[in-house]
């Protein structure tokens, strides 16, 4: 089962154990290419419900300083996204059965050939694709390409978006819709934003996709604090900084997260 | 020339394309933002009260119109065409990039945001949005890469003075690509009250066709100036091209004249065999289509579709991407597009200065060059207009370093 099946089921187990699913982001390269798919081995043990893998770009520019960091690092490492390609097959070599969607910036896409990449990861075992600077009114033949292949593409709603996008996005996304909580770029943060209740609730009004909310969050106090808000969430740099430190740094605040969804 | 009066006059379409470049690749959250800066934009340009209101502080203010200059010596020297500067040097701040910071800052007034963010590579576009502010009394805060700020010391003082913050950039090559990004990151983040006033005709829709409408005066002056002043029009026109807004914003009003050749040139640095330059087009095997900052144009960029460090003598043109309406007029043929090395463009920063006594922006001497060139070859009652886009104080302490001993 892959592609869409693969999300809603993941998103109906999720539902069974009534807590939101949990999306682990990390990028391919980071420390190394090696050290990256142990981490990502290690965050599938600790039992996270998907991920989304990152595609290093040398001007990732949705992002903050850590994921930045990393990505920069794994470049100069020589990470290529032929690289990220074999690293989705080898996941699958080493058991990671979750949903696995990738998430790159566009130009390196352009530059390997759309149809040949959607085809590519497709054949290797991934789910479905991110883009964080392609919007739908960009999108049409990602859309096309992604449908033949029965391939998740997620589009992104921002709180700035007002009925209209959020029309326009939910009829293109398939999967989910990743929901950014904040105007802002990736990163840790303390606190939650304070309109992240109404920003959700307007795209709940307008919206029939299943929504996933990502950036600044980090903890498992603001893990828990997604129950019953949306259906799943994306943690991206506390878990990269973890990586630092070894894949069983990244796998054991993983496995906190996913836990703290489980407590009443 | 194998297009038509009626291509020359389009302009971009709904989705701000100019044929298959332009458009808009910016993450969700920019959306709204480009809606709105689009929608008040074009009423702006439709009321009279602000088309006023530009004009006279350009006349007041900016010291427009510029003078177009006779360069007989050079010419003379040069033994062929007759060649003319469009002086845009000596447009307060001293390059043109105040025509565009001036109609930006004034739509930001106008949109009752009082916080803006710009980048700079050669830091004339920082210094001249950092004026603008002053002026209008809003809230400046300017990103350069620490590359940059070495290298145009003077320019970061005159930012300081002016009340603007310049925030240093670290990331990536630390030039103009970095600064960009981080400005966006910026704009991301205070997207509710901040304006970014981008500074080249690159970027998502609406930038190309703003920056274009606001710099296209020096072309409509220059057209109207040649006119008055040798009683024809030039038989080619030349600028360097960066991000490309000093030479739209002189081919635009040549557009539908099919006899005037347009030729854009870019920084050659070290040359193209050394890989370390920023000549988007000259080079195929690392210039090809792509999207960088928003816009869909020609990027440097290698294999794996990551972009490219560039290299320039001049840190205006040293600059991945180049505006989108340049490919287009590229791909039309309506426009031809050459390079400069730095060390052509060193020669003619020299050259203009002893035969003219203007001493030009390097990123302009890259236009020099190409006229030194070209002009030998072309009959004596050619005609020949150069956009001297900038002057070269802030040069002075490149040009010192690469000329040491010599002078
Ligand atoms: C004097 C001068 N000319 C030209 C440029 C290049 O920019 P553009 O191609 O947008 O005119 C710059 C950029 O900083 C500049 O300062």
């Amino acid at each position: 089962m892959r592609g869409l099946h693969a999300l809603k089921a993941m998103f109906a187990n999720a539902d069974e154990q009534r807590r939101p699913a949990f999306l682990p982001y990390y990028p391919v390269g980071y420390p190394d290419l090696e050290s990256s798919l142990d981490a990502i081995v290690a965050m599938s043990r600790a039992g996270v419900d998907g991920f989304e893998i990152g595609i290093p770009f040398s001007d990732p520019l949705a992002d903050g300083p850590t994921i930045q960091a990393a990505t920069q690092r794994s470049l100069e490492q020589g990470t290529t996204v032929r690289d990220c390609v074999a690293a989705v097959r080898s996941l699958r070599e080493r058991g990671v059965d979750q949903p696995l969607l990738l998430m790159g910036y566009l130009n390196p896409l352009l530059a390997y050939g759309v149809e040949e990449f959607v085809a590519d990861i497709r054949e290797a075992g991934a789910d479905g694709l991110l883009v964080p600077d392609l919007p739908p009114d960009e999108g049409q033949t990602f859309c096309d390409i992604c449908e033949r292949a029965e391939m998740a593409l997620v589009f992104f709603l921002a709180p700035t978006s007002d009925a209209h996008r959020i029309r326009l996005v939910d009829e293109h996304s398939t999967g989910f819709i990743y929901c950014v909580s904040l105007t802002g770029v990736t990163g840790e943060r303390d606190a939650l934003p304070r309109d992240l209740q109404e920003f959700i609730a307007r795209v709940r009004a307008g919206a029939r996709n299943r929504l996933v909310l990502g950036f600044g969050i980090s903890t498992p106090g603001q893990a828990r604090q997604m129950k019953g808000l949306v259906d799943g969430f994306v943690v991206g740099s506390a878990l990269v900084r973890a990586g630092g430190d070894g894949p069983a740094a990244t796998g054991a605040l993983a496995a906190s997260l996913r836990a703290s969804l489980d407590r009443e | 020339m194998n297009r038509s009066a009626e291509t020359a006059t389009s302009t971009p379409d709904a989705r701000g394309y100019f044929g298959e470049y332009g458009g808009r690749f910016v993450p969700e959250t920019l959306v709204p933002a480009l809606d709105e800066l689009e929608a008040a934009f074009s009423e702006a340009m439709a009321d009279e009260n602000f088309l006023r209101q530009f004009a006279q502080l350009q006349a007041t203010y900016t010291g427009r119109p510029t003078p177009l200059t006779y360069a007989s010596r050079l010419s003379e020297h040069l033994g062929g065409a007759r060649i003319w500067l469009k002086r845009e040097d000596l447009a307060h701040t001293g390059a043109h990039k105040i025509n565009n910071a001036m109609g930006q800052a004034l739509l930001a007034q106008r949109m009752g945001k009082r916080r803006i963010v710009a980048e700079t590579g050669a830091g004339q576009h920082g210094v001249a949005s950092a004026t603008v502010a002053a002026l209008l009394g809003q809230d400046c805060h300017v990103y350069m890469g620490s590359v940059d700020i070495v290298r145009q010391q003077p320019n970061v003082f005159r930012m300081r003075l002016l009340g603007a913050e310049v925030i240093p950039v670290e990331s990536g090559s630390r030039t103009l690509k970095d600064a960009i990004n981080e400005a966006i990151r910026d704009w991301v983040t205070n997207v509710r009250d901040t304006f970014y006033l981008l500074g080249s005709a690159l970027g998502p829709h609406p930038y190309p066709l703003m920056v274009r409408e606001f710099q296209s005066v020096i072309g409509l002056e220059a057209r109207e100036q040649m006119l008055e002043a040798s009683g024809q029009l030039p038989d080619v026109c030349v600028a360097c091209v960066g991000g490309g807004s000093n030479a739209i914003g002189l081919f635009h009003a040549f557009r539908n004249d099919e006899s005037v050749d347009l030729i854009g040139v870019e920084a050659g640095g070290h040359g193209i065999a050394s890989g370390a330059h920023a000549a988007r087009f000259a080079d195929p095997s690392l210039g090809r289509p792509g999207v960088l900052h928003g816009t869909r144009s020609f990027v440097l960029q290698n294999q794996d579709g990551q972009i490219m460090n560039t290299h320039s003598i001049s840190a205006g043109l040293d600059y991945a991407s180049v505006g989108p309406e340049h490919a287009w007029l590229r791909a039309e043929e309506r426009a031809h597009y050459t390079l400069a090395t730095d060390e052509e463009a060193l020669a003619a920063f020299q050259m203009l200065s002893r035969l003219e006594g203007i001493i030009p922006a390097l990123e302009s001497a890259h236009a020099v060059a190409e006229a030194i060139k070209r002009a030998p070859s072309m009959p004596r009652d050619s005609v020949m207009l150069v956009n001297l886009s900038g002057r070269g104080d802030k040069d002075l302490d490149t040009v010192i370093q690469q000329l040491e001993g010599e002078l």
